[in-house]
């Protein structure tokens, strides 16, 4: 037990990542871990060169869109904070906290999840779905299997099934209306090891 | 029934054509004369042939009309309740609010009894249909080869852990619990049953701790409950069967011993894994094998269907033979086969595989319950009151701690946990059924005590089909229980649900840990780079998000044509819509045959009608658009479009709206791979407009069947 305190010592602000994240010191320990072992050449923050080696990430179809949700723009390095609180989103949420009116909604509640899904969709973040770049994230995850023009037929369907107001491209609160059948909370967490 | 044969008057032959004509209850009960009868005495008919060699000469009616019963009698009789149990099954459903009510388990079970009565007025047996032979390798093998092709695979194995726990720790649990409580209970010297030892108390106890799911899961789909109960209980029960079974042999070898040692037990327990891990690993073979079959049945379609089924079976006779989980293997065959042979096989193939296995696990099934009816009346029973219904209380007691113990220590490593109204749900949908039913009617008479087990076991049987069976529909409607939400499909779900995978597949590398996405992701890596180029003929990977459009396109053309008066666009060759109903058979017809029957059924419906409307709207301006454009599929449909105005043009009659709209329905087809919807041509087409389908698939390409 002592290595462990001793080790979340080293951690600066400790405190204060868990209380926003709400990942228990295990957790913590665990993450930390694992990002000293991703940063190879020790520096203390990751780049995404250092992401880019993680081989089922590089295979994965959205991987490079994943590895850039970590980093802010403008940013070039992630720290272990930053690191921390983008997978925090994959908390499965708490069904017992008790709902206090100020505090600030927590990072992994479903509307946050929700905030993550469409940031992956949304590179150029201006708050809508395009069509140009739901065709490029079909393209990514369909592959070779289909031709560009069933593509484009499925992109279309995709965006008149969603979208409400006509603009040929779906916002977030359209995103989040077609989505609210689905059991957000199960399938974007993950159980977190110790 | 003895009439003076020796007479040849009009009388005899009249009495013998109404005795044929009256095929209702009373030929039955008159059929069932023979078999109870010693051999000796033919049935008085066919003495005729027998008793008098020299007719006499100017009698020439016998050589025209006689009647030789030996000699159909076996499969005559089988016909005969066969089809008395359908005419029963139909019977329910002229009312359809009997069977909202009461599940056909028990109106089944009540048609037995009531013919079973007749026949116990009439001194009659039963037909000695359930021997261990005729339950074990004829019976058994539909009803569970039809649970087992029917189950929704991505739920299931999303749920392996889950089911598998339940269905095995589940049932060992009630077989022991409920063994050594009534073991308790043969002590009190009240009852009288102390002769039965802790063996066959075992015995009996595995044979009423099998569940039944059929008249369950009918209510669970009528109320839309969510799909983890659905198919917790599904899976459970089906797996719970085989170790019932195996379970059931074990302790009949072990009653049969006079000392048990606890080396012997042991073996059993080793016995047990062997026996499950083999039925597995054997099923899965042979459902590579059918899969690898199929790839080559290409020109003999006929006999597909066939296959299937020869290879179900086969592996269920050979798990037999090898003394390993036959119940198993032919469920794991079930499943592995049916995501390759699906693939491999024509549209009208599948239909009938599909169909025939409903049919045939439903005739046996009803068969089952309706024998159960008839035996209640007709055997000796040896009632206990204190015995029996011990049983009963100890049976569904045990049921529910179990659920309540289980869920306690599976709930933390479910991602949805269940609560407490699923619990219930799940304890109280315990319904025993037609494997109990059998199991306790093939016991061995070795057993001291075999009738008594088997009064025991029907009225198990019968409180827990006739009162939680009508009971549990209002129950869960009241408790309201976790719906499904899976009731629209939309493209919109399954391209999110996918990303959201494949992100969390992501985080999870990122984090470095593994879970089920981590093994469903290599499995299906594996499945597309070496077993789909093996068993499957033409491999297209088909991405499931592809699959759902083609589906949902298909269907939005359908409703355009199913609408009496629609209002498409405003094109300026748009048809009225009226004359669409004299083509609205063949498009039932081929929703019909297109309809998955997926027992978990799926509404494929948008929203809502407007919604759906607009959609088609943008589709149809977005269509056209593209029609004029000068791509590949524009030139293609501009030939067939302008020979269709062609067409249209020289018949201004009812053909018009027909063409046009076949042309919309080509054309969206067009955007799709043709391979699956050939009996969509063959039903669809009109002769006129075969030409312009010879147009189109000429200029297409590959083959089509027509």
């Amino acid at each position: 037990m002592g290595s462990t305190n001793s080790t979340l010592l080293k951690i600066p602000n400790v405190e204060v990542l868990m209380q926003e994240t709400g990942f228990s010191p295990a957790h913590i320990i665990r993450l930390h871990d694992r990002f000293k072992a991703l940063d190879k050449e020790g520096r203390g923050h990751l780049c995404p060169h250092d992401f880019g080696a993680i081989k089922e990430l590089a295979m994965n179809p959205i991987g490079d869109r994943i590895i850039g949700a970590f980093f802010s723009p403008g940013k070039e390095t992630v720290d272990f904070h930053t690191f921390v609180k983008i997978l925090a989103h994959f908390r499965p949420v708490d069904k017992d906290r008790p709902k206090e009116p100020n505090s600030p909604e927590p990072i992994n509640s479903r509307s946050n999840k929700l905030k993550f899904a469409f940031q992956l969709y949304d590179q150029d973040k201006d708050g809508k779905i395009s069509r140009d770049e739901l065709l490029q994230v079909l393209r990514a995850m369909l592959g070779m299997q289909v031709t560009d023009e069933q593509l484009e037929s499925i992109a279309d369907r995709t965006i008149q099934e969603a979208d409400l107001d006509r603009d040929d491209a779906i916002s977030f609160e359209e995103f989040r209306k077609s989505l609210e059948k689905i059991n957000i909370d199960h399938k974007m967490s993950i159980r977190f090891l110790r | 029934m003895v009439l003076n044969f020796n007479e040849r008057s009009p009388f005899t032959y009249l009495m013998c054509v109404i005795c044929i004509a009256s095929l209702g209850y009373g030929a039955n009960v008159m059929a069932f004369e023979p078999t109870s009868t010693s051999p000796s005495k033919l049935p008085p008919w066919s003495q005729v042939e027998d008793t008098d060699p020299d007719p006499d000469p100017g009698e020439t009616t016998q050589a025209v009309f006689t009647l030789n019963y030996p000699r159909i009698q076996i499969p005559f009789e089988i016909t005969l309740w066969v089809l008395l149990a359908s005419f029963a099954k139909i019977g329910f459903h002229v009312y359809h609010k009997i069977t909202v009510w009461v599940p056909e388990s028990c109106l089944l079970i009540s048609i037995g009894l009531i013919v079973g009565g007749i026949m116990h007025s009439l001194h009659e047996k039963p037909p000695a249909v359930l021997t261990s032979n005729a339950f074990f390798l004829y019976m058994l093998p539909p009803i569970v080869l039809d649970s087992g092709y029917f189950m929704p695979t991505r739920p299931f194995f999303e749920n392996f852990g889950t089911v598998l726990w339940f269905a095995v720790v589940g049932t060992l649990w009630n077989s022991i619990g409920i063994g050594i409580s009534l073991f308790a209970i043969c002590q009190i010297e009240v009852f009288g049953v102390q002769d039965i030892t802790l063996q066959e108390n075992f015995l009996f106890a595995s044979i009423i701790s099998a569940v039944e799911p059929v008249a369950v899961l009918t209510v669970f789909e009528d109320i839309s409950v969510h799909e983890q109960l659905y198919i917790v209980v599904f899976g459970e029960c089906l797996f719970n069967d085989a170790v019932t079974v195996v379970l059931y042999n074990l302790f009949n070898h072990v009653a049969a011993l006079e000392v048990v040692e606890a080396g012997d037990v042991f073996l059993d327990i080793g016995h047990f894994f062997v026996v499950g891990l083999g039925g597995t690993i054997f099923g899965a073979l042979f459902g590579f094998v059918t899969a690898f079959t199929t790839r080559f049945t290409g020109k003999v379609r006929e006999i597909e269907p066939l296959i299937i089924f020869l290879y179900s079976y086969l592996a269920y006779l050979i798990a037999e033979l090898l003394a390993i989980s036959s119940i198993m293997a032919i469920v794991i065959c079930a499943l592995t086969m049916k995501y390759y042979v699906e693939e491999n096989v024509s549209q009208r193939s599948c239909t009938t595989i599909r169909h025939v296995i409903k049919m045939v696990g439903s005739v046996s099934e009803t068969l089952i319950f309706f024998f159960l009816g008839v035996v209640t009346i007709t055997t000796e029973h040896e009632w206990n009151w204190g015995y029996i219904l011990f049983a009963l209380l100890f049976a569904l007691l045990w049921r529910g701690l179990g659920i309540l113990v289980l869920t306690q220590i599976i709930n933390p490593f479910r991602t949805i946990p269940f609560n407490f109204k699923d619990q219930f749900g799940l304890a109280y949908g315990g319904l025993r059924g037609a494997v109990s039913f059998a199991l306790a009617f093939t016991l061995p008479d070795s057993i001291g005590r075999k009738d008594l087990f088997i009064t025991g076991t029907i009225v198990v049987i019968i409180f827990t089909v006739f009162i939680q069976g009508i009971t549990i529909r209002p129950l869960l409607k009241l408790m309201n229980v976790r719906k499904t939400n899976r009731n629209q499909e939309t493209i919109n779900d399954e391209i999110h649900k996918r990303l959201m995978e494949h992100t969390v597949a992501g985080i999870e590398d990122l984090c470095g840990q593994w879970s089920h996405y981590y093994w469903k992701d290599k499995f299906m890596k594996f499945n597309n780079r070496i077993l789909r180029k093996i068993l499957i003929r033409d491999n297209h990977p088909e991405s499931s998000i592809v699959a759902l459009y083609k589906k949902l396109e298909l269907q939005n053309a359908m409703e355009v044509l199913d609408q009496m008066s629609g209002d498409i666009s405003a094109a300026p060759s748009l048809i009225s819509l009226q004359y669409v109903s004299s083509i609205s058979r063949p498009v039932l017809l081929f929703s019909e045959v297109f309809e998955t029957t997926v027992s978990y059924t799926n509404k494929h419906t948008l929203p809502d009608d407007i919604t759906a409307r607009e959609i088609l709207m943008r589709r149809h301006t977005s269509l056209r658009r593209s029609l004029r454009a000068g791509s590949f599929h524009g030139t293609v449909c501009n030939t067939i479009y302008m020979r269709a105005l062609i067409y249209t043009g020289y018949r201004k009659t009812k053909k018009n709206a027909k063409s046009y709209i076949i042309i919309y329905i080509i054309y969206t087809l067009l955007n799709m791979e043709m391979r699956v919807f050939d009996p969509f041509l063959a039903l669809f087409l009109p002769e006129c407009c075969k030409n312009v389908a010879e147009v189109f698939l000429s200029a297409h390409g590959p083959k089509f069947e027509l």
